[in-house]
């Protein structure tokens, strides 16, 4: 369905805006991708339709701006309700399950990768690292508890959690390399491994995830900007 | 046995905001509960550890075989098992509202909110103590908006926003008390004055908000063992 009024602002390299643009594809509704520069300094646009928190990503429906990605994904879920593209499960306490898993993933996994990016320290990097890692082994149960043996977190399809945390896997990738290490291992997670090569190939998913090399190229440039606006000034 | 019917539990303890949500909530749907006090100076209990083993904090609402965990989460959680008396607005961009205010008040109006308390020297506190007035002057627009001129955010009725905020006016008040600043006032905060005091005084709310000078005194022997606790 052809939708005039639906609008994305965002990024390509953002997690969080991927998340919104793969809710948005689940259900079949196109929208007009507007790009908001990282690397330079914030919009009118952003500014104005998210004066609270400036960030991206904000959508718009009808000239109703929206904020906070997960927020976002469920006023999509509820405005575009199709039970086949489902994004949230039906029964009350699985969609407690789910809310609780993407709220993780936004409150203690995120947090931990980002220190493990921008980490300025030997000893900073390894203690996010840790971080990291156990929180994938923490998914890695959440995973075997949520999917019921299929093969997303969310049953037969894609749903909430598999959104949060999916967005996530390009910059996974990226931070890893950059450790020398594979966050998500097979060693520790390996049903997350498997699960994480069936969400990117996912139909509403592959053309969303960037590619990994133009990511890590923008991580650079994104954690040299953080550090030096965290930096002391005299 | 419906799911409904099934037995309810909420672990938690008398001061904190986070657990109010949760009894207001049940309040609300005249849902009866046992109340589970944790005594949370003394060590966590065994039941928290298993139920919560992720966070480990309260509250967590047991219901039947289930736990819940996450105030907002166990908000939308009752709202939706017995969805009469409804918490949420109907209609999905006041909810996308409520839902914005309500995360806005846990992650960044609450936490200003505490760092008064924490603020060492006048110029921190100062800094404090503004930011919490700005996210009021914020709130004070929102509840324009909401309430679309009736008595609460959700209009005739307490909801979502009502209830995540209201549960924060028992630490206002103290950090109010103990700063010797009206963070709501007749001046910047006219209409949400008036809202905290209807908030206080709703059936759903009254006998779970705790008085000020109770809240006061725990918060002052917290501090005590705050700092009691050495650095390592």
């Amino acid at each position: 369905m052809a939708e005039s009024n639906v609008k994305v602002l965002g990024t390509w390299a953002s997690p969080f805006v991927m998340r919104v643009k793969i809710a948005l594809h689940l259900k079949s509704v196109s929208y007009e991708d507007v790009e908001e520069d990282l690397l330079a300094p914030k919009s009118e646009l952003l500014l104005k339709s998210n004066p609270v928190y400036k960030k991206i990503p904000v959508f718009f429906h009808a000239h109703n701006p929206i904020c906070e990605s997960l927020i976002i994904l469920q006023y999509i879920d509820e405005v575009w309700t199709t039970s086949a593209s489902s994004i949230l499960p039906s029964d009350p306490y699985e969609r407690s399950q789910s809310r609780f898993w993407a709220a993780y993933v936004d409150d203690k996994f995120f947090p931990a990768l980002r220190r493990l990016l921008i980490g300025a320290t030997e000893e900073d990097k390894k203690a996010a690292l840790a971080e990291v890692v156990e929180g994938t082994v923490v998914l890695e149960g959440a995973f075997g508890e949520l999917s019921k043996g299929k093969a997303f977190f969310g049953g037969d399809n894609i749903g909430f959690v598999d959104i949060a945390l999916g967005s996530l896997l390009g910059w996974i990738e990226v931070i890893g390399k950059q450790c020398e290490t594979k966050l998500v291992s097979e060693a520790k997670t390996p049903r997350l491994v498997q699960w994480a090569d069936c969400f990117s190939a996912h139909e509403a998913v592959k053309d969303v995830l960037p590619d990994v090399d133009k990511l890590a190229d923008f991580g650079l440039k994104l954690r040299a900007k953080i550090l030096k606006a965290l930096a002391p000034t005299n | 046995m419906a799911k409904s019917d099934a037995e309810v539990k909420v672990l938690g303890t008398w001061a904190s905001p986070f657990v109010m949500r949760v009894r207001i909530s049940l309040n609300i749907k005249s849902v009866a509960y046992e109340f589970l006090q944790e005594r949370l100076w003394e060590g966590k209990s065994e039941l928290l550890l298993k139920s919560n083993p992720v966070h480990r904090k309260v509250p967590v609402l047991i219901h039947g075989d289930d736990t819940i965990c996450e105030s907002l989460i166990i908000v939308q959680y009752i709202d939706e098992v017995w969805p009469s008396a409804p918490i949420l607005p109907s209609d999905p961009h006041e909810r996308a509202t409520a839902r914005f205010w309500a995360a806005y008040l846990d992650d960044k109006w609450f936490p200003s909110l505490r760092a008064i308390g924490m603020a060492e020297g006048e110029d921190a506190r100062k800094a404090a103590i503004g930011q919490v007035e700005e996210g009021l002057m914020l709130l004070e627009e929102a509840f324009g908006k909401c309430s679309q001129g009736q008595a609460f955010f959700g209009k005739d009725q307490i909801g979502y926003l009502d209830i995540t905020f209201g549960c924060f006016l028992g630490w206002l008040r103290v950090t109010e008390k103990m700063s010797g600043i009206k963070l709501l006032n007749e001046i910047n905060t006219p209409a949400l004055l008036k809202w905290a005091n209807r908030f206080c005084n709703d059936a759903a709310v009254k006998d779970v908000m705790p008085e000020t000078e109770k809240l006061a005194e725990f918060a002052k022997m917290l501090r005590g063992r705050v700092r009691a606790t050495p650095k390592s």
